[in-house]
């Protein structure tokens, strides 16, 4: 029937037409404007709002960055730099306060001469957890890692090397005697595991270090804990926070979980009242109370209590985070360490602990995360972290009256450091999820 | 044992700083530096600056100590402690003495056990105004809004001042120096109240100061002075008899740039020889050296010097020395005799 | 090994408290709690030895000792003649209301983001991608500070309303008055109060006519909005208690009842009632001598650290809610949409109440944090139970040990409270598993 229709209009067309441009409204700028912002009046409305909001916030930010001032010594000095420009001292931005104290809000009071320790610091850091971050690099250079907290204290406090290379010894130690005691007995070897290193720390720590600091001084210059200041201390103790927590949170963790009542409910109330309070009270805890916990002249200096407290803290977090690692576990690997006959111990060293861990990484940096934020709060109580130090050049006659270029500066630093660790945590949370499947 | 087990453990960190605190003089020499509580930072009385070096005339204080107890000005630990942690650092050990502009009340004296030195600056509460608002008089300030620092006796002086004159305001409680500044200059508040001392250095810095008044209202008096533990008296000595030479030292013209000639030989005047030891040897009555008053002088000048460098009319801060005038200029500044 | 290839004849011996896994278990537990005495016994006698070093002692008697300060926002009265307790209790109902506040926009706020942010217009989800991201990793602390610069700032002052051409103007009708010192808004006063205050006020109107002066504004006392709340709850009781028959007889004959009107007139009738017979008038602020006076005054310290708690933690929250529309299976929408609904209808109706389940557990976690959170008013001094107890009131008694230990009680019962509340609304929508 078509063939009788073809023949009877001669009109029809024999050859195949060029394609054609799609209409316009259907291609490049203008679909995709139709499609991503007016596809709807809701939609168009939600788009002006938000560009006018963009507008709005730009419109008030961008004259006053455009006009930043970078090379002044002090405020009046950037003012008259920017009234010879025929601008006030609100039109235009002094950054020469970022310039002039960079030093500072970096490393705080840190002598100048010796910057190359911090930094080196931070360069081994990060040396030693990309074993733990990515699960590609060879699982020997562990070893390294957990050697590289006593090299860390020692590059960042100075010192003898002596001190942290012993303490690092009763580690040893107490390994060692766990692995001789093993085979005898699991409570006696775990036992053995803990006494030894502390007699060790104890009793022979003192005078072997000063014995061998005798025979070969490994000393570099010492530095106080309150010359370290800004994003340093911050960082320090932030990280201390979440790697000295880390064996107490899985201690924690374990103990919620085990069928122990004493222990299991310990974990829980300590957890539970370690969460329920602000960190800020903890602070002020570190500050105003630790002393009278501790024996009667016992004191030492602040950043440590606040490490110590800090660790606490955060270690209630860690063991939420690890619960839920050993809870996402499935039970089958239980089983398959009790069915071995594993005793519980080495059942958790050897077949729970390293996948609950495994799983625990994203969720162990982003507590990170919120702990390095958190940090901003030692301000309160005396610590010179970055924005105490923003209150510290304000305090100066030089800087006095300087206010957003500060705050701004360190709400930058801060996101930098937070959304690339963001980012990290979600890729490796992705990267989990693809191999669980 | 867990106690021995902490203790060594702290031990071996090596981060044990002070321990018992009867004899603050042997902790302080065998630490070889001075712990100084001052404040996290107030305009030319004390602050870091671009070097991390503080300055101020608190620091100058602790400086002082420092160079008579250790012969180094430079010697010094300088903590920073907030309004609500000063008195703890003190009363654990953490710091040695607190220079942080404190006001030396009775409770403070006795209820929490310091024992004030002495004042090394007399102030008062007062009130910081716009000039536009042509208020005359702190009275007038009926339902004004009022910024004040937190963790200071200031916030019970201005109830007292307000429920008194039975006017009403509205407190807006700040917490820092600076932060209170900004908050005064944007108009958060009216009036702006605390030391005296310090409206004068916050309005010194402002783009317009004539654009401001303080009401001749000074509502308390505000003694500044550093401070000590109670019960140790042998520290608490040092750091009031070294104030008193700096005062002292003003007042019989003992200056940084004559005090290395003046203490060389014994000269005229006895009191100068036995404040700077060629005479007489009360160094050793409170366990320091003949020529400790002139270290400590040596370091940033007398008092009168160092109120000039720092917060004197000559620096932005602009303060005149009125009551803190030596005695003899009709001042309050009085030193007991070194004799 | 031994205990499992022969069985037990033997009688106890002590070694089995170490080798036998039936009493293994005992022997751990008793030695983990004498450790954890020992060490409370440790802390508790160096606390001991330390007080009696310092010379304090541990009583709360200090609670009943005069304040003498003044607090800016109190919901109770409150004077610098009161008690420290008192004070104390000032702060703690400033606590609760901000994190109220908080958790209340916080939560309209999440879940706005975290829809808007799966939205197909490019523009919104990035703005929405760039809210979340900026305040999730900058501190809290930070914001607060920021917004709090922001608002004193940019903000008139009181003085700029004053004037024949004034530089600001009031808004909405000159009844809301937005200051750098915080908002004006009007309030409810009643004058016929009850209570004390409504003879008092009774008397200074009566005093005020007759000396020609300025009639005060209507007070309004805590029984009055008692009582309007009373009015209101019992009138929705009723009206709950129509629709529940209209339902019945729905079932029963399968025509529903018009009920509307029956319902808007019992739940507004009553309240107007109520308003009416207590006086209710508008009062609205005005400016007089430095600042606003009447009306209620929403400072800048509490609307600082409301706003920035409420981005902080709304922006966790939209993070939340995002990821729980996506753990939503896409065929949940897909089957809606097939049935014809709208968009909209299948975000309220399919995929919200599927996505509560899995957002409710860390909403609660959020919670939390806010309360917590709410502690850093000390930034913007704003008085929360952290300013009074734990400040001013530490600072000037040097009790810092009770303070402290009261004020961390506080803070831990209001967390309990708020997870054991949750928890219980968690089950109560807990998925009914087979």
């Amino acid at each position: 029937m078509s063939d009788l229709h073809a023949h009877s209009t001669s009109y029809v067309r024999q050859s195949m037409l060029p394609e054609t441009d799609p209409p316009t409204a259907e291609t490049g700028v203008i679909k995709w404007l139709r499609e991503n912002l007016f596809s709807s009046w809701l939609n168009a409305v939600l788009t002006f709002i938000s560009l006018y909001v963009l507008y709005l916030v730009v419109s008030a930010i961008l004259p006053w960055l455009l006009n930043s001032v970078w090379n002044a010594g002090s405020l009046s000095e950037c003012r008259e730099i920017l009234a010879a420009r025929g601008l006030t001292g609100h039109d235009g931005a002094c950054f020469g306060v970022i310039k002039d104290r960079w030093h500072q809000l970096m490393f705080g009071f840190y002598p100048p001469e010796l910057y190359w320790r911090p930094i080196l610091s931070f360069i081994i850091f990060l040396l030693a957890v990309m074993p733990v971050l990515f699960q590609s690099i060879p699982r020997q250079t562990l070893i390294l890692t957990a050697l590289s907290p006593f090299v860390l204290v020692w590059l960042i406090w100075g010192g003898s090397l002596w001190l942290p290379l012993l303490i690092a010894l009763g580690f040893v130690l107490g390994f060692v005697a766990y692995r001789m005691l093993e085979g005898v007995n699991g409570i006696l070897a775990s036992l053995g595991a803990i006494i030894v290193p502390i007699l060790f720390w104890f009793y022979a720590l003192g005078p072997l270090a000063e014995t061998l600091s005798s025979i070969i001084p490994l000393e570099i210059r010492s530095i106080k804990s309150s010359d370290i200041g800004g994003f340093f201390l911050a960082i320090i103790i932030g990280v201390a926070g979440i790697v000295l927590s880390l064996p107490l949170g899985i201690l924690l963790a374990l103990g919620r979980q085990s069928d122990l009542f004493i222990l299991s409910k310990f974990s829980v109330i300590f957890i539970e009242v370690i969460r329920g309070v602000p960190l800020i009270v903890w602070l002020l805890t570190a500050s105003l109370l630790l002393n009278y916990f501790l024996p009667p002249g016992t004191n030492f200096d602040l950043t440590l209590r606040v490490i110590i407290m800090v660790t606490l803290f955060s270690s209630a977090y860690i063991a939420e985070v690890v619960r839920g690692g050993l809870a996402a576990l499935p039970k089958g690997q239980y089983e398959a360490g009790d069915a071995l006959g594993l005793d519980y111990t080495k059942s958790m060293r050897l077949i729970v602990l390293p996948q609950a861990l495994k799983i625990s990484i994203p969720g162990i940096v982003n507590s990170f995360i919120g702990l390095f934020k958190d940090t901003t709060l030692v301000l309160f109580i005396g610590l010179l972290d970055p924005i105490g130090f923003t209150n510290a050049i304000r305090a100066s006659t030089d800087w006095n009256g300087v206010y957003w270029e500060l705050f701004l500066f360190v709400g930058v630093v801060f996101f930098i450091f937070c959304f690339s660790m963001g980012r990290y945590s979600l890729y490796l949370e992705k990267k989990l999820q693809r191999e669980h499947r | 044992m867990k106690n021995t087990v902490i203790l060594g453990a702290m031990t071996v960190a090596g981060l044990v700083a002070g321990t018992a605190h009867a004899d603050t003089l042997g902790d302080v020499t065998d630490r070889g530096s001075l712990n100084c509580g001052v404040t996290t930072g107030l305009v030319g009385f004390a602050a870091p600056d671009a070097n991390g070096v503080w300055t101020g005339f608190d620091v100058g204080v602790c400086r002082a100590v420092a160079a008579a107890v250790l012969g180094d000005s430079n010697a010094v630990n300088f903590v920073p402690t907030t309004g609500q942690t000063r008195f703890t650092a003190l009363a654990s050990g953490e710091i040695d003495m607190l220079a942080r502009n404190t006001t030396w009340t009775f409770s403070r004296d006795t209820d929490l056990a310091f024992e004030f030195v002495g004042v090394n600056y007399y102030d008062g509460q007062g009130f910081m105004i716009p000039s536009e608002l042509g208020v005359s008089s702190a009275k007038e300030l009926d339902g004004a809004t009022v910024c004040i620092q937190t963790g200071t006796t200031t916030e019970l002086n201005l109830a007292d001042f307000f429920r008194t004159n039975n006017i009403s305001y509205e407190p807006v409680p700040i917490e820092t120096n600076a932060e209170a500044q900004q908050q005064y200059l944007a108009g958060a508040c009216d009036v702006y109240t605390t030391d005296a001392s310090g409206l004068a250095a916050t309005r010194a810095t402002f783009e317009n100061p004539g654009d401001h008044v303080l009401l001749p209202e000074i509502i308390s008096k505000e003694p500044l002075g550093p401070l000590v533990r109670h019960g140790d008296n042998e520290w608490g000595d040092i750091v009031r008899w070294t104030l008193n030479a700096l005062i002292s030292a003003e007042e019989l013209g003992v200056t940084s740039a004559n005090v290395g000639e003046l203490a060389g030989a014994a000269g005229d005047n006895p009191e100068i020889n036995r404040l700077l030891g060629t005479e007489g040897e009360l160094g050793s009555y409170i366990g320091l050296d003949a020529d400790w008053a002139a270290r400590a002088i040596g370091v940033g000048g007398n008092y009168g010097e160092l109120f000039e460098d720092n917060i004197g009319e000559n620096t932005p801060i602009g303060l005149a020395r009125g009551l803190n005038a030596q005695w003899t200029d009709g001042g309050l500044l009085y030193s007991p005799p070194f004799r | 090994m031994s205990s499992m290839t022969e069985p037990p004849k033997q009688s106890f011996r002590l070694s089995q408290l170490i080798y036998d896994t039936r009493y293994r278990s005992m022997t751990i537990q008793v030695i983990a709690a004498i450790l954890i005495a020992l060490g409370f016994a440790w802390l508790l006698n160096n606390t001991i030895q330390n007080l009696e070093a310092l010379g304090k002692d541990f009583r709360f008697g200090f609670l009943n000792n005069q304040a003498g300060y003044d607090i800016n926002q109190r919901l109770i009265d409150y004077n610098s003649q009161s008690t420290h307790l008192r004070a104390a209790i000032v702060g703690m109902l400033n606590t609760l209301l901000v994190a109220v506040l908080g958790c209340i926009t916080a939560t309209i706020l999440g879940v706005f983001a975290g829809v808007l942010r799966l939205s197909k217009n490019w523009v919104v989800s990035n703005l929405m991608a760039i809210y979340v991201e900026g305040f999730r990793n900058v501190p809290l602390l930070l914001w607060i500070i920021l917004i709090f610069a922001v608002m004193t700032e940019s903000m008139p002052q009181p003085r700029d309303f004053r004037g024949d051409e004034p530089v600001a103007s009031m808004a909405l009708g000159d009844s809301v008055a937005v200051t750098n010192r915080g908002i004006y808004i009007p309030r409810l006063g009643f004058e016929n109060s009850l209570g004390a205050s409504g003879a008092e006020h009774q008397a200074a109107v009566d005093a005020a006519v007759a000396d020609g002066t300025e009639v005060p504004p209507p007070p309004s006392s805590w029984a009055d909005w008692l009582v309007l709340a009373g009015v209101l709850g019992a009138s929705i009781f009723a009206a709950r208690v129509v629709t529940k028959r209209a339902d019945v007889t729905q079932q029963a004959t399968g025509i529903r009842p018009t009920t509307w009107y029956i319902r808007l007139g019992l739940i507004v009738i009553p309240t107007a009632i109520a308003l009416f017979a207590l006086g209710a008038t508008i009062v609205q602020p005005y400016l007089k001598g430095f600042n606003f006076t009447e009306g209620v005054h929403l400072r800048n310290s509490l609307i600082a650290l409301w706003f920035a708690l409420s981005l902080y933690t709304g922006a966790f929250i939209a993070e939340i809610v995002r990821a729980g529309i996506m753990a939503v299976s896409k065929g949940q929408s897909e089957a809606a949409f097939a049935l014809g609904m709208r968009p909209n209808w299948t975000m309220n109706l399919i995929i919200l109440p599927q996505a509560m389940r899995v957002i409710i557990p860390p909403l609660i976690s959020q919670y939390l944090n806010l309360t917590k959170n709410s502690s850093l008013a000390i930034a913007v001094g704003y008085m929360d139970v952290r300013a009074t107890l734990g400040g001013i009131t530490i600072n000037q008694t040097g009790r810092e040990l009770e303070g402290m230990l009261l004020m961390a009680l506080f803070y831990l019962v209001l967390s309990l409270l708020i997870s054991g509340a949750m928890n219980v609304y968690n089950a109560s929508t807990k998925l009914e598993e087979r």
